[in-house]
C-alpha cells in the first residue's frame, strides 16, 4: 500500500475518459451504429414484451440444443467482427504504399489484426465448433441432454462473456498490439503497458474456463449417456471427433490457463517467468503457447471431419467407407497433435535433430489425414450423389484443403520452413486449412442441420450463390498471398516501400470483397427461407434421408428428444430402422424426468466479466467485490437441490400426437 | 462446366502476372536459400503424387456418381475393401518416409548453426578461408550490424563479398525479431538475452532486401536494411568509407542508439567499443548491470545466498548521466564491484 | 462386420426392438466428471512443475532454495497435510456406516488440518517476501511462488468447499447429492495430496540438499 489511499484510484483504477478512443473516427463511427443497433433492439424486446420469454427460454436454458443456438450466433456475431477486421487488413496493405501510408496508423492496425486472429480461432470457430457438438451429439447419441446441464449453460455464458470482453475493448481502451499469440517480451509490461493484452488475458481466461467445462461435460455425456446397444464402435463418426476433440480440449485449455496466468503474473506482480533481466525465459512462454495452440488446431478441425463424414454418407446414399479406419484417424491425429507444437518456431534455434524429429512427426499427421479424405472419396465411389447444399461445400473443401494440407508439409520441412516462416505463404496456409476446413465444414454443418434446429430447409440458390462466392473470393484472396510468400513478404506489415507488390495485395482485397457478398449471401439465405419458411418446411424430421439418430425425432425435436429412448443396433442407427420398418410407437407414453433450468450460470458468468473488467483496468475495490460476489453466489448455488422436474406424460402425449397429426397429414 | 472456366481464367492471369514479378524464394542469389528452394520443390513433387490423383478423382467421382446418372453402378452397402484401406495408408506412408528422409538429412545440412561446407554446387570452399564475422542486433525497430574483424558497425545497412562465407551472430535488445535475407538464406529468429546463429554465403552480387521476419512492435514494418553482396575490391572500399564517414560507437552511445526509434537512415560507425556485441548479447552495456554469464555462473555455484539479494540496481541513474529521457526504468541485478568482491560474496555465504 | 451379417441380423428386428419402453437411467456421470476436471488440473500443475524445471535454477545471483527453505517447518506442514487426508478418510469411513456427526466431526477435524498448513504457508511466504527474496527477485522465486502459491490457493478453495459441504451435511443429511459431494471432495483432497508430494520432493527436498 502506498503513502495515502486514494479511493477513486482503487474503484476506478487507470480508467478515465481518456479510455474513450473518441479521436477515431472508425470506432466512433461503429460506436454509434452498436448503439442504435442496441437501442432498437431493447427496444424491440421491450415492445413485444419478450424480455420474459427471453430470460425463460433462452438465457437460464439448460437445454443443450438451445445452448448449441445461442452458441452458433455468438459465433456468427463475433464472425460479423472478425470478418470486418480481415476487410480492414486487406483494405489497408492494399492501400498502403510509397508515400501512401493507409488508413489505419500502426497501433490501430496492429490491433486489428490482433483482434482478428483472436476472435475467428476463440469468438468464432470454438463457438461454432461447440455449438454444434452442443446441439448435435446428445441427438446422435440418442440421450436427452449433457451430463451437467447446468454446467453447460454456464460454459457457454462464461464463453460469451470472454466475447463481450473483447468487444468492449473497441470502445473503451484498446485491444492488444502484439498478434494473436501475445508472445512476450513484446506482451510484457515493460513493451505493452496498455490495457490491450490485459483485454486479451482476461477475455481467454474467461472463456477458457467455459471451453473447459464444456470439454469435460461433453467427453461424460458420450461416455456415459449414449444409448443402449450403441457400444464405442457404433458411434457415428461426428460424435467420435467430437469425443476426441473434447479429449483435446481436456487435455490442452489447462495450458493455456497456466501459461496466460503466467503471463498475467509478469505484467501484474512483476514477476519473471519470461522476462530476460531476473533469469526468466521468454522462450519457454512460446514453448507453453503452442503446446496449447497446436492441438487449438485439431480442436478446430476434427469435429468438422466429423461433419464431412456424416454429410458424405448421407447425400450419396451410401455408408461411411473405412469407418474403422476413420475412427483410429481421428484418434491418432489426437495423440500425434500433442508432439509437433515445435514446428511453429523452428527459427528459434533448437538443435537439427529436435527440428528434424517435429517435422518428421507433423508430416505423419498428414497420413491419417489423407486416410481421411481417401474415405470420403470411396464413399463417393459408387455412390448417388445429390448434390444438396451441404454436399456442395464438402466438395468445395476437398479440393481446397488437399492444397492447404499440401503447404502445410511444405512447411513442416524446416529446411523450407527457414524461407517461408512468418510469411504471406503461411497466412495463405493455414487460412486455406481454417476457411478451406472449418469455415466450409461450418457452412456444410449450418446446411444440414439447420432443419433439423428449426423445422424448414435453408433456400438452395442463395446458398449456392454463398457457395461459389466464398469459393472463388477465398482463392482470389488468398493465391496471392502464396505468391506473395515466394516473393519474401511477411506478415503483419501496415506499410510497404516496394511497389511492385502492389497489385497482389489489390486482387486480395478483391478476393475480400468476393467473401463479403458470400458472408451477405448466407445472411439473405436465412432471411429468404425464413419468410419461405412455411414452403421449405420439413415435418419428417429427416429431411435428407439421413442416417444418423438425430433425424429420428421430430424438427424441432421436442425438449425431450425422444419420447422413448432409442435402442441401437448397428451403425447408422436410424438407416438401420428405416431399412427394417420401423414404425414410430404411438402410445404408451411416460412422464420423462428433466433438468430444470436456471439463472446461476448467468449470473456466475457475468460476475466473472465484471471481474476481468475490474482486473483489466486496475480496480481494485470492484475486484474484490466481485470476487467476493462470486464466491458467495457459488456457495449459494451449491444450495440448490431442487435441479430437477418430470414432463408429465400428458404433455408428452399431447407433443407427440401433434406429431403423429403432422406426419399423417403429409404422407 | 463453369467450374473449367473458373479455373482457367484466373490461371492465364496469374501465369501473366508471375512472369512480371521476382520470386525471390524461387530465384535466390545465395547457396543456403538456393538449397532450401531445392528441398521445398522436392517436397512440392512428393506430395503432388497423391494431391493430384485426389482431386483429379475428388472431381470425377463428384460428376459420374451425381443421382442424375443413373447408370453408373450404385452399391449402397460397400463400405470395405482391405486392398483400398491398404493402399491409401501405405501409399501417404511411403511418400512420408521418403520426404521425412529428405528432412532428416536436409535439416542437419542446412542447420544455420553448421558452418557452411561449399560455396555453391560443385565449389569447395579453399582451405584457408575464414568466415566473415558478423554481429547482429535487433533494435526497437532498426538493425545494428558489427564487423569484429574490421571494428566498424552501421545501422540498417549490410555488405558482404560474393562467395566468402559469413557467420552471423545474432541477439536482440528487447522485442523478439528475426534476421531474415530472403535472397541469402532462411532467417533465424533475434532474441533478448541470447544468441543465435546463421552461416551462410552469397554468390551472386547485388542489393538484397533484408528485414525482420518477426512482428515486434509499432515500428516492425519499417525494420529494414539493405544487403549488398559485392566483390572483395568492393568490400574493402565500402569499409573504407564507413571508416572515413562513420563516427564513434561507445557504450554511451550505444544506449542512446538502443533507444526506440522508427525508420532509422543508415548509420556508420568507424569505431566500436571493445567486446560491445558481448556486452548487449550478456545485456550489461550499463556499468552498474552484472552480465548473464557472470549471473550463469554465479547461479551454477548455487546463487550468491541471502547477501545477494538486495543486490539489485536500475538503469534510472545512467540515464540521467547521458541525458536520456528513458522510456522504462529497469530494474536489473547489479553489478559486483570487481571478480574479487565477487569471490567474497560468494566465500561469506558459504 | 460382413455385408452377410447385417443382412441376415437386421430382417428380424421389430419395431419394439428399437426403443425403451421404460425410462433410461444412463449412470451418473459426476465422478467421471470430476476426475476428467482433475485431470485437467493436474495439467496445470504440471506446466507449473515444467516452468519451475526450467527456472528453479536461475537464482539471478540471489538466494537459492537451500538458502532460503527452512526444512523443518515444511516437514510439519506436509504432516499437516498428509494428516488431513487421512482424517478425511475417516470422515469418508463415517459415512459409509452412515453416522453423521463422526463424519463432520472428521471433517472438522479435517478444516482444521487444512487451515493450518495454509497459515503456515503464509507465515513462510510473508518471511521471504519480507527477506527481499518475493517472486520478483528471479525466476527461480517466480516459479517457486506460482508453484507452491498455486497450491496453497487450491487447498483454500477446498477448505471453503469443506466448509460448506458441512453445512449442508448439517442440513439435508447424507443424501445421495451430498455423498456424490463427499466423493468428489475426497477426489479432490487426496489429489491435492499427491501435488504437495511433487512439490515437497521436486521443490524442498532437491533445491535443498542438492
Amino acid at each position: 500500500m502506498s503513502e495515502h489511499f486514494d479511493l477513486s484510484k482503487m474503484i476506478f483504477g487507470r480508467l478515465s475518459w481518456e479510455a474513450i478512443p473518441y479521436h477515431e473516427p472508425i470506432l466512433i463511427f461503429t460506436f454509434i451504429g452498436v448503439i442504435l443497433g442496441g437501442i432498437v433492439v431493447v427496444g424491440a424486446l421491450s415492445y413485444f414484451k419478450l424480455w420474459g420469454p427471453l430470460w425463460r427460454n433462452w438465457i437460464t436454458s439448460i437445454d443443450h440444443k438451445k445452448i448449441g443456438i445461442m452458441y452458433m450466433i455468438l459465433g456468427l456475431v463475433m464472425f460479423v467482427r472478425g470478418f470486418a477486421d480481415a476487410l480492414m487488413m486487406r483494405g489497408q496493405q492494399a492501400l498502403s504504399f510509397g508515400d501512401n501510408m493507409g488508413y489505419l496508423p500502426p497501433h490501430h492496425y496492429d490491433q486489428v489484426f490482433t483482434a482478428h486472429g483472436v476472435i475467428m480461432i476463440f469468438f468464432f470457430a470454438m463457438p461454432i465448433v461447440t455449438g454444434l457438438m452442443n446441439y448435435i451429439v446428445p441427438l446422435q447419441i440418442g440421450a436427452r441432454d449433457v451430463s451437467f446441464p447446468f454446467l453447460n449453460n454456464f460454459s457457454f455464458w462464461m464463453t460469451a462473456s470472454g466475447a463481450a470482453l473483447v468487444m468492449v475493448s473497441l470502445f473503451v481502451g484498446e485491444f492488444a498490439k502484439t498478434g494473436w499469440l501475445a508472445y512476450p517480451p513484446l506482451s510484457g509490461i515493460m513493451q505493452s503497458p496498455d490495457v490491450g493484452v490485459d483485454y486479451y488475458i482476461w477475455a481467454l481466461q474467461i472463456a477458457g474456463v467455459g471451453t473447459l467445462l464444456s470439454g469435460v461435460n461433453l467427453i461424460v455425456t458420450i461416455i456415459k449417456m449414449r444409448a443402449p446397444g450403441m457400444t464405442m464402435m457404433k458411434m457415428p463418426v461426428f460424435t467420435w471427433t467430437a469425443l476426441c476433440t473434447n479429449i483435446l480440449i481436456v487435455a490442452a485449455f489447462p495450458i493455456l490457463t497456466a501459461v496466460l496466468a503466467m503471463l498475467s503474473c509478469d505484467r501484474y506482480l512483476d514477476t519473471n517467468f519470461f522476462t530476460s533481466d531476473l533469469g526468466g525465459s521468454a522462450m519457454l512462454y512460446v514453448n507453453l503457447i503452442w503446446i496449447w495452440g497446436h492441438p487449438e488446431v485439431y480442436i478446430l478441425v476434427l469435429p468438422v471431419f466429423g461433419i464431412f463424414s456424416e454429410v458424405v454418407a448421407t447425400f450419396c446414399k451410401k455408408r461411411l467407407f473405412g469407418y474403422t479406419s476413420m475412427v483410429y484417424a481421428t484418434v491418432v491425429i489426437t495423440i500425434l497433435s500433442y508432439i509437433v507444437w515445435l514446428h511453429h518456431f523452428f527459427t528459434m534455434g533448437a538443435g537439427a535433430s529436435v527440428n528434424s524429429f517435429f517435422g518428421i512427426s507433423t508430416m505423419i499427421i498428414s497420413i491419417p489425414t489423407g486416410a481421411k479424405l481417401f474415405n470420403w472419396l470411396f464413399t463417393m465411389y459408387h455412390g448417388r450423389i445429390r448434390f444438396e447444399l451441404p454436399m456442395v461445400w464438402t466438395v468445395g473443401f476437398m479440393v481446397t484443403f488437399v492444397i492447404g494440407g499440401m503447404t502445410g508439409v511444405m512447411l513442416a520441412v524446416p529446411a523450407a520452413d527457414f524461407v517461408l516462416h512468418n510469411s504471406l505463404f503461411l497466412i495463405a496456409h493455414f487460412h486455406n486449412v481454417i476457411i478451406g476446413g472449418v469455415v466450409f465444414g461450418a457452412f456444410a454443418a449450418i446446411n444440414y442441420w439447420f432443419p433439423k434446429a428449426f423445422g424448414f430447409k435453408l433456400d438452395y440458390k442463395w446458398g449456392l450463390a454463398s457457395f461459389w462466392f466464398w469459393f472463388v473470393g477465398f482463392w482470389v484472396a488468398f493465391t496471392p498471398l502464396y505468391v506473395l510468400g515466394f516473393m519474401g513478404v511477411t506478415r503483419r506489415m501496415s506499410h510497404f516501400d516496394d511497389p511492385s507488390l502492389q497489385i497482389w495485395f489489390q486482387i486480395a482485397a478483391v478476393g475480400g470483397l468476393l467473401v463479403a457478398l458470400g458472408i451477405a449471401c448466407f445472411f439473405i439465405q436465412i432471411g429468404v427461407s425464413f419468410m419461405n419458411r412455411k414452403k421449405l418446411a420439413d415435418v419428417t424430421g429427416d429431411p435428407w434421408d439421413g442416417r444418423t439418430l438425430e433425424w429420428s425425432t421430430s424438427s424441432p425435436p421436442p425438449d425431450y428428444n425422444f419420447a422413448f429412448t432409442p435402442v441401437v443396433h448397428e451403425q447408422d442407427a436410424w438407416f438401420d430402422m428405416k431399412k427394417n420398418g420401423f414404425k414410430r410407437p404411438t402410445e404408451g407414453f411416460i412422464a420423462i424426468h428433466m433438468p430444470k433450468n436456471t439463472g446461476a450460470g448467468f449470473i456466475l458468468a457475468m460476475i466473472s466479466a465484471a471481474i476481468g473488467f475490474a482486473l483489466i483496468w486496475h480496480m481494485w475495490l470492484p475486484v474484490i467485490v466481485c470476487f467476493a460476489a462470486l464466491i458467495a453466489a457459488v456457495i449459494i448455488h451449491t444450495f440448490n437441490y431442487n435441479r430437477d422436474y418430470h414432463i408429465p406424460a400428458d404433455e408428452v402425449v399431447a407433443v407427440e400426437n401433434e406429431r403423429t397429426r403432422l406426419l399423417s397429414s403429409h404422407v | 462446366m463453369p467450374r473449367l472456366k473458373l479455373i482457367t481464367i484466373p490461371g492465364l492471369f496469374c501465369a501473366l502476372l508471375l512472369s512480371g514479378c521476382n520470386m525471390v524464394l524461387l530465384s535466390p542469389s545465395g547457396d543456403i536459400a538456393v538449397q532450401q528452394k531445392d528441398i521445398m520443390l522436392i517436397s512440392v513433387w512428393l506430395m503432388l503424387i497423391v494431391i493430384v490423383p485426389v482431386m483429379f478423382l475428388t472431381l470425377l467421382f463428384a460428376w459420374k456418381y451425381r443421382s442424375t446418372n443413373t447408370e453408373a453402378t450404385y452399391s449402397p452397402e460397400w463400405h470395405h475393401s482391405t486392398i483400398l484401406e491398404l493402399v491409401i495408408w501405405s501409399v501417404p506412408l511411403i511418400i512420408i518416409i521418403a520426404l521425412g528422409a529428405v528432412t532428416w538429412v536436409s535439416t542437419h545440412s542446412l542447420d544455420p548453426y553448421r558452418p557452411i561446407e561449399r560455396i555453391s554446387e560443385g565449389r569447395n570452399i579453399p582451405m584457408d578461408a575464414k568466415p566473415l564475422v558478423i554481429e547482429v542486433v535487433a533494435m526497437d525497430w532498426k538493425w545494428l550490424f558489427i564487423y569484429p574483424e574490421q571494428n566498424i558497425a552501421l545501422v540498417n545497412e549490410l555488405a558482404a563479398p560474393v562467395d566468402r562465407p559469413i557467420e552471423f551472430r545474432i541477439t536482440s535488445t528487447t522485442m523478439m525479431n528475426s534476421l531474415y535475407i530472403p535472397a541469402l538464406a532462411g532467417q533465424i529468429y533475434a532474441m533478448p538475452g541470447m544468441q543465435t546463429q546463421l552461416h551462410a554465403v552469397i554468390n551472386k552480387a547485388g542489393d538484397y532486401e533484408g528485414f525482420s521476419g518477426n512482428y515486434s512492435g509499432a515500428g516492425f514494418s519499417h525494420m529494414r536494411f539493405r544487403f549488398h553482396g559485392v566483390s572483395e575490391a568492393e568490400f574493402a572500399q565500402w569499409v573504407e568509407q564507413n571508416r572515413k564517414e562513420g563516427s564513434d560507437l561507445t557504450r554511451e552511445a550505444y544506449l542512446k542508439l538502443e533507444q526506440p526509434s522508427e525508420r532509422e537512415p543508415v548509420q556508420r560507425f568507424a569505431k566500436v567499443d571493445a567486446n560491445l556485441f558481448d556486452a548487449v548479447l550478456n545485456r550489461c552495456v550499463e556499468s552498474n548491470r552484472m552480465c548473464i554469464k557472470d549471473m550463469v555462473a554465479i547461479d551454477r555455484k548455487g546463487g550468491m545466498g541471502e547477501s545477494g539479494t538486495h543486490n539489485l540496481a536500475s538503469n534510472a541513474m545512467i540515464g540521467r548521466r547521458i541525458g536520456l529521457d528513458l522510456a522504462s526504468q529497469k530494474t536489473y541485478v547489479g553489478t559486483l564491484c570487481a571478480p574479487q568482491a565477487q569471490a567474497d560474496a560468494k566465500s561469506k555465504v558459504l | 462386420m460382413s455385408n452377410t451379417h447385417t443382412a441376415t441380423a437386421a430382417g428380424i428386428r421389430t419395431s419394439e426392438s428399437y426403443y425403451l419402453k421404460e425410462e433410461h437411467h444412463p449412470e451418473n456421470g459426476t465422478m467421471l466428471g470430476f476426475w476428467m476436471y482433475l485431470m485437467s488440473d493436474c495439467l496445470l500443475f504440471a506446466m507449473l512443475f515444467a516452468a519451475y524445471g526450467v527456472l528453479g535454477r536461475h537464482y539471478a545471483a540471489g538466494p537459492s532454495g537451500a538458502d532460503l527453505f527452512d526444512l523443518k517447518l515444511v516437514a510439519v506442514n506436509t504432516a499437516f497435510l498428509l494428516l488431513s487426508s487421512i482424517t478425511y478418510g475417516f470422515a469418508m469411513l463415517a459415512m459409509h456406516s452412515k453416522r453423521l456427526g463422526k463424519t463432520l466431526f472428521w471433517l472438522g477435524i479435517t478444516g482444521i488440518f487444512g487451515l493450518a498448513f495454509l497459515s503456515l504457508e503464509i507465515y513462510e511466504f510473508v518471511h521471504l517476501i519480507h527477506e527481499g527474496a518475493g517472486p520478483q527477485r528471479s525466476a527461480f522465486l517466480t516459479s517457486f511462488f506460482a508453484l507452491v502459491g498455486t497450491h496453497g490457493l487450491h487447498v483454500t478453495f477446498g477448505t471453503i468447499w469443506l466448509v460448506t459441504l458441512m453445512f449442508q451435511l448439517k442440513k439435508h443429511g447424507l443424501v445421495p447429492e451430498n455423498k456424490r459431494r463427499m466423493n468428489c471432495l475426497s477426489l479432490f483432497w487426496h489429489f491435492l495430496d499427491v501435488v504437495w508430494i511433487g512439490v515437497f520432493t521436486f521443490v524442498y527436498l532437491m533445491g535443498t540438499l542438492v
